[in-house]
């Protein structure tokens, strides 16, 4: 339904919670193929398989990686409140549009069933975007658009598959999106968490303060295109020397992280999955923990 | 404002999540950062349903609260999940027409509210919710009174009937709340 409605030009969105969001692999490999600019939210649950219906962050690799078959990418966007799903909402249709790809929105049970108050701007200014000349609006008196993703002939599949990867290449230069939070010179540790999972270490980083440690906060805003390199400059700044990502699944941006760092870095790992969501008190354990650990090895040496 | 934390747990049909609502709206006209956040799925079929209200000048971080500074007790199923929970130096609000234990921890402030008798006595047992909520204002002063009230007054049943006597209970919880707290100074 979404590729149908894509294709006469008009924006589409639609919505689902992990396996349904399974479901429709299939058919955003075959958007992405076609170039058909929609909008999909996953409002994560536990996996695999019916898991549980409590928040989970294990679709990430579904998400960035690409659940469908092909040479394609998602443009993923995580917000961590519901001020910044709604921004980044209006954001998804724009940039949607500009790419011509299926833009993936991700957020959690907490996300997805927590009530704050938000402000909608009064006037989206969008900026403008080209026409959409590709479009199915009635071939009467031109030649008919075709929308499609099979392309037999190699040449032009090759052709195809190149065109996307240059879209996915300009949106790493142009869509990258993150914020950081407490950093500063004394920070010895670095966290790395996404969406409801980075409120969480702002509250446990807020309470270490009061304890007298410093840490800092990583948070991707986009998760493709991932922020490699600005995680890469924060990470081997010379006081930092381990990093903690933090997520509801078993380590799976953990694995981008690690590629972001190339070894300069030890990246540790903290999660837990099937809806249990860890309170800022088990993220403190954990950098209590790491700093503890390394107290130990410095007397050692 | 250091930030306020309350839970409010108990049967499905009780009134929590709407409790925790007008809680939630009354701290955003009262120009606070809130958020609130229920519990669903499974967790309701175990006999609590609960909501949590964070409210706070500042940016509120996780919204996941273990040990909340408040905590309004429905049933006795909540009151056992819940009663260890509150921080200490916090507030416990039972439900004492349900639920016939009290808290024997030492350092909280326990409020015992027969929530059921006070509503039955109002002639609508359903505003049970909205006493305890009067008696949450009461005993933490978060908010101002008068802000709830409005919010009621927007967000509640415009039948005159049922609003003047939710109107009525709340302002009965508080003063309920208020009372038993000086006349524990007193002890």
């Amino acid at each position: 339904m979404l590729f149908g409605a894509a294709s006469t030009g008009k924006r589409v969105f639609t919505t689902s919670s992990s396996p349904g969001i399974s479901l429709m692999q299939e058919a955003i490999s075959y958007m992405a193929g076609a170039q058909l600019p929609v909008v999909i939210v996953n409002i994560m649950r536990g996996g695999p398989g019916l898991g549980g219906i409590l928040p989970a962050q294990s679709d990430y690799f579904q998400s960035t990686k690409g659940g469908g078959h092909g040479d394609y990418r998602l443009l993923v966007l995580a917000p961590s409140s519901i001020q910044e799903a709604v921004d980044l909402m209006m954001l998804s249709f724009h940039l949607a549009d500009k790419y011509r790809n299926p833009v993936m929105m991700i957020g959690d049970g907490m996300i997805g069933q927590m009530m704050e108050p938000v402000e909608f701007p009064d006037k989206y200014e969008e900026p403008e975007l080209p026409p959409k000349t590709w479009a199915a609006t009635g071939a009467k008196g031109r030649p008919a658009h075709i929308i499609k993703s099979l392309f037999l002939d190699p040449i032009a599949l090759d052709k195809n598959s190149w065109i996307l990867h240059e879209k996915y290449e300009r949106m790493k230069k142009e869509e990258i999106r993150f914020e950081l939070y407490n950093h500063s010179p004394k920070n010895e540790i670095m966290l790395i968490a996404y969406g409801t999972m980075a409120r969480i270490c702002q509250t446990a980083i807020d309470a270490l303060k009061q304890e007298g440690i410093s840490i800092g906060l990583f948070r991707p805003i986009t998760l493709f295109p991932f922020p490699e390199k600005q995680i890469y400059k924060e990470a081997t700044k010379e006081n930092i020397r381990e990093l903690l990502v933090v997520e509801m699944s078993t380590a799976q941006m953990f694995e981008d992280v690690e590629r972001a760092v190339y070894g300069k870095k030890k990246v540790n790992f903290f999660g837990r999955t099937g809806g249990i969501v860890p309170p800022p008190e088990e993220v403190m354990e954990h950098v209590k923990m790491l700093l503890n650990k390394k107290s130990k090895d410095k007397k050692k040496a | 404002m250091e930030q306020f934390e309350v839970t409010l747990a108990g049967f499905g049909g009780q009134g929590i999540m709407t409790a925790g609502q007008l809680l939630a709206y009354s701290g955003m006209k009262a120009g606070k950062k809130v958020v609130w956040l229920p519990s669903y799925g499974p967790e309701m079929r175990g006999g609590t349903a609960y909501c949590t209200v964070v409210i706070s000048d500042q940016n509120i971080g996780s919204p996941v609260i273990n040990n909340p500074y408040c905590i309004c007790v429905f049933n006795r199923p909540s009151f056992d999940k819940f009663e260890p929970r509150v921080k200490p130096n916090g507030i416990l609000i039972v439900n004492s027409s349900l639920i016939n234990v009290s808290s024997q921890r030492k350092d909280i402030t326990q409020l015992l509210i027969p929530a059921n008798d006070i509503a039955l006595k109002a002639g609508n047992v359903k505003t049970a919710n909205i006493i305890i909520l009067g008696a949450l204002i009461g005993a933490s002063k978060v908010l101002d009174l008068k802000i709830v009230k409005e919010i009621v007054k927007e967000k509640m049943s415009k039948k005159k009937e049922l609003l003047d006597l939710n109107l009525k209970v709340l302002k009965q919880g508080y003063d309920l709340a208020i009372e038993e707290l000086s006349q524990k100074e007193k002890v």
